[in-house]
């Protein structure tokens, strides 16, 4: 095993690597573009076996990564913001042909306006897709998170595609220490993808249609899909468990950080949530007793398992880092749903919303947030959701509105 | 654990850098965490990249807030302020500077609280087959001046970061790298380790309570033609093009061409025409002009003989 020095991207490829697929449909977008690159100068090179084809467009490319994990074959793609927006039609298309291939998801906020860093706003968009999700918040985790992401979609309990997803910038191309796997521990790990009733053979041309269908079968399809999605919870803990055998790293369903002795609980995901973690230490040195809660697998949603590491704690903040426009953070709405009318749920459970855009947020934000919830829990009133913002960005926007209203001014009153 | 941040224009290969100084950390038997910072721009426009390195595992994230140490490739970039080079320093941040002024300006212009120390700025070489190694000596002197890297450390930091680009680049970028790391000999360990982020009597953030504006003012629209015409792009060169008009074949269409920025325009009798005011300097036409008429040529020094000259 080598200990080397990887962005989250490398970390993708080196897991798609490892899982030995066989073809990989794709196409380029910031800050996902490397992962491609990277499979495509190894296969190049001969360094592994496989094809790598670019599409035109994502919608072709997870129309092609659907279709051929259901002829037999492993497959790999990756993708970020705009292009899973793009390809949105097809990835709520394949999950419903119960084919079994990994996504990457490199997060990036949504237009309008445009960015280039990244929120989850993206990947919340393919929540009730039939795709599982997995959230990563180190580049260890994504190269894992590939590999265990194989065995759950392939077992045939589950039978669906799988999202990796993890943060451009503080991911993609942030460089960690991250241990490459041995590729036999890899097939111990991971057997060869078994396509069962599935397989096409060129030999034997063949169809695979799917008829339109009036609401009775269509309603059993689609439960059928819910179904083997909440299957995933099982097969993802007992994924995990192999994992840890193998390998000695855990990536439990949901990470509990410092949060079984704790009174107040962060809950987030993603890599934002590591900040959270060095806030819990700061504060736990402050004599706080503050922890962690972190959903890995967002799809199906672990909520026996969130219930159990939050009950009987004072507040419970959902730090969002996505916005449903009009309802506000999904993370706090989809917990409150799991929480409400269960024995032992929290007393108060606050929304704040940040990081929005790659917006940061400092340790003395978490610092507050923890403050803001233990009060609510003391007075028993949850103040309204918080966007974490500042007076001195607000003062920012407001000098650029203020060029933008004088330039405008100009060219109105240009002949 | 160590926080540092490389600023320079794209280019200048400061992810670079921040790759050369993680790996040299990371030889050492540190955690490490190296990242670089752009947007949607190419050469020229300012980037940073930033190192965290610790003894324990890093759960810091993102941009370096409170710096040990701050190394600016381009003192232009200085009084930029989307370069954010000056953000969060404090006493105990050392600011290096790859500069021809000297540290005692520099601290008089900026008033800072830390210690300022200078890299002296190479000649860029007018030879384009001969690049100033910019990144590699950055990363060298940070390396010697946290003062827990070995010039060994370097070295193979170098070899696995530069390996790729053939054997002669990493021998003159190991070159270069080691005579800056000499250079900061008498200031080693000068940077050292910053502290945790106390939760005990923190600044509590000024949040504001958000309200919804009129949507004239609430929409990102930019209700302005030729915005790109406004924006000097060319305050982003490093390297100036020069054109020779005595070997220039008026072939017109080449250099005007390539050209990413549209920033060459040819007249009637094929004479081509740089705009300096938007030209970034990425030597593209340098490469593809086929009777070699264009020169590079070291922004500072073309500055230095306009204001002679004038």
């Amino acid at each position: 095993m080598t200990r080397t020095l990887l962005t989250g991207n490398a970390a993708a490829a080196w897991g798609a690597r490892l899982a030995s697929v066989d073809y990989v449909p794709a196409f380029p977008i910031t800050p996902q573009t490397e992962i491609i690159e990277t499979l495509a100068a190894w296969l190049d090179r001969d360094e592994m076996p496989g094809r790598l084809v670019m599409l035109e467009s994502e919608h072709s490319m997870i129309t092609a990564a659907g279709a051929a994990a259901t002829s037999g074959v492993r497959v790999f793609t990756a993708t970020s913001s705009q292009g899973l927006l793009y390809g949105m039609e097809m990835v709520y298309t394949v999950a419903g042909w119960r084919a079994p291939f990994v996504m990457v998801n490199v997060s990036r906020g949504l237009a309008s306006p445009l960015t280039l860093e990244p929120d989850h706003t993206d990947i919340m968009a393919a929540r009730d897709s039939g795709f599982l999700q997995i959230h990563c918040a180190s580049c260890q985790e994504v190269l894992d998170s590939v590999l265990i992401a194989y065995r759950l979609a392939e077992d045939h309990r589950v039978r669906l595609p799988v999202i990796v997803n993890l943060d451009g910038f503080y991911l993609s191309f942030t460089r960690e220490p991250v241990e490459i796997p041995e590729a036999d521990a890899v097939s111990r790990f991971l057997p060869p993808f078994d396509a069962e009733s599935t397989r096409f053979s060129a030999s034997a041309p063949t169809s695979q249609a799917v008829a339109v269908l009036s609401g009775t079968p269509y309603s059993y399809f689609r439960y059928e899909c819910h179904l083997a999605a909440q299957n995933a919870i099982t097969v993802y803990d007992e994924a995990a468990a192999v994992f840890a055998s193998v390998f000695g790293r855990h990536h439990e369903a949901v990470e509990a950080y410092r949060s079984e002795d704790a009174d107040i609980v962060f809950v987030m995901i993603g890599s934002f949530a590591t900040k959270a973690r060095e806030a819990v230490d700061r504060l736990r040195e402050a004599g706080q007793a503050v922890g962690l809660v972190r959903p890995r697998l967002l799809r199906p949603y672990p909520a026996e398992q969130l219930l159990r590491l939050l009950a009987g704690k004072r507040g419970v903040a959902v730090i969002d880092q996505n916005l449903s426009m009009g309802m506000g953070g999904v993370l706090h709405t989809e917990l409150s749903a799991a929480l409400y009318g269960k024995p032992g749920a929290p007393a108060v459970l606050l929304s704040f919303i940040g990081g929005l855009g790659g917006r940061d947020i400092t340790p003395e934000e978490f610092y507050e947030i923890a403050a803001v919830t233990r009060q609510a829990a003391e007075d028993g009133v949850v103040p309204p959701p918080r966007l974490l913002y500042s007076r001195d960005e607000h003062r920012e926007v407001t000098k650029l509105q203020a060029i933008a209203h004088t330039e405008r001014n100009e060219l109105e009153s240009k002949p | 654990m160590y926080r540092i941040r490389f600023h320079g224009r794209g280019g200048q290969g400061m992810k670079t850098a921040s790759r050369i100084l993680g790996s040299a950390f990371f030889l050492e038997g540190f955690d490490v965490q190296d990242a670089p910072r752009y947007g949607a721009e190419r050469r020229g426009a300012p980037i940073f990249a930033y190192v965290r390195a610790s003894r324990q595992a890093i759960n810091e994230r993102g941009v370096i807030h409170h710096p040990d140490l701050v190394v600016v490739a381009d003192d232009s970039l200085v009084p930029v302020p989307a370069a954010a080079v000056l953000q969060g320093l404090d006493a105990h941040t050392v600011t290096l500077i790859n500069s021809h002024t000297s540290a005692a300006d520099w601290q008089q212009r900026l008033n800072l609280a830390g210690p300022v120390l200078i890299l002296p700025a190479t000649e860029e070489a007018e030879d384009r087959a001969e690049l100033p190694f910019v990144g590699t000596t950055c990363a060298a002197a940070a390396a010697r001046l946290v003062g827990v890297i070995s010039r060994d450390a370097l070295a193979e930091a170098i070899r696995t970061e530069l390996g790729a680009l053939g054997s002669q680049l990493v021998e003159k970028n190991t070159e270069a790298a080691l005579q800056a790391y000499d250079l900061m000999e008498p200031h080693a360990g000068t940077v050292t380790e910053g502290k945790a982020h106390s939760a005990s009597g923190y600044a509590r953030p000024d949040w504001i309570g958000m309200t919804v504006e009129d949507v004239d003012l609430a929409a990102p629209s930019i209700h302005a033609a030729a915005t790109s015409v406004e924006v000097k792009t060319g305050l982003w060169r490093t390297l100036r093009p020069v054109i020779d008009y005595d070997r220039c074949s008026r072939c017109w269409w080449v250099c005007s061409t390539f050209c990413p920025d549209s920033a060459i325009a040819v007249d009637a009798d094929g004479r081509p025409d740089i705009d300096y005011d938007h030209c970034k300097g990425c030597l593209i036409c340098v490469a593809k002009c086929p009777p070699h008429a264009i020169e590079a040529i070291p922004e500072h020094l073309a500055q230095a003989a306009e204001e002679t000259n004038a």
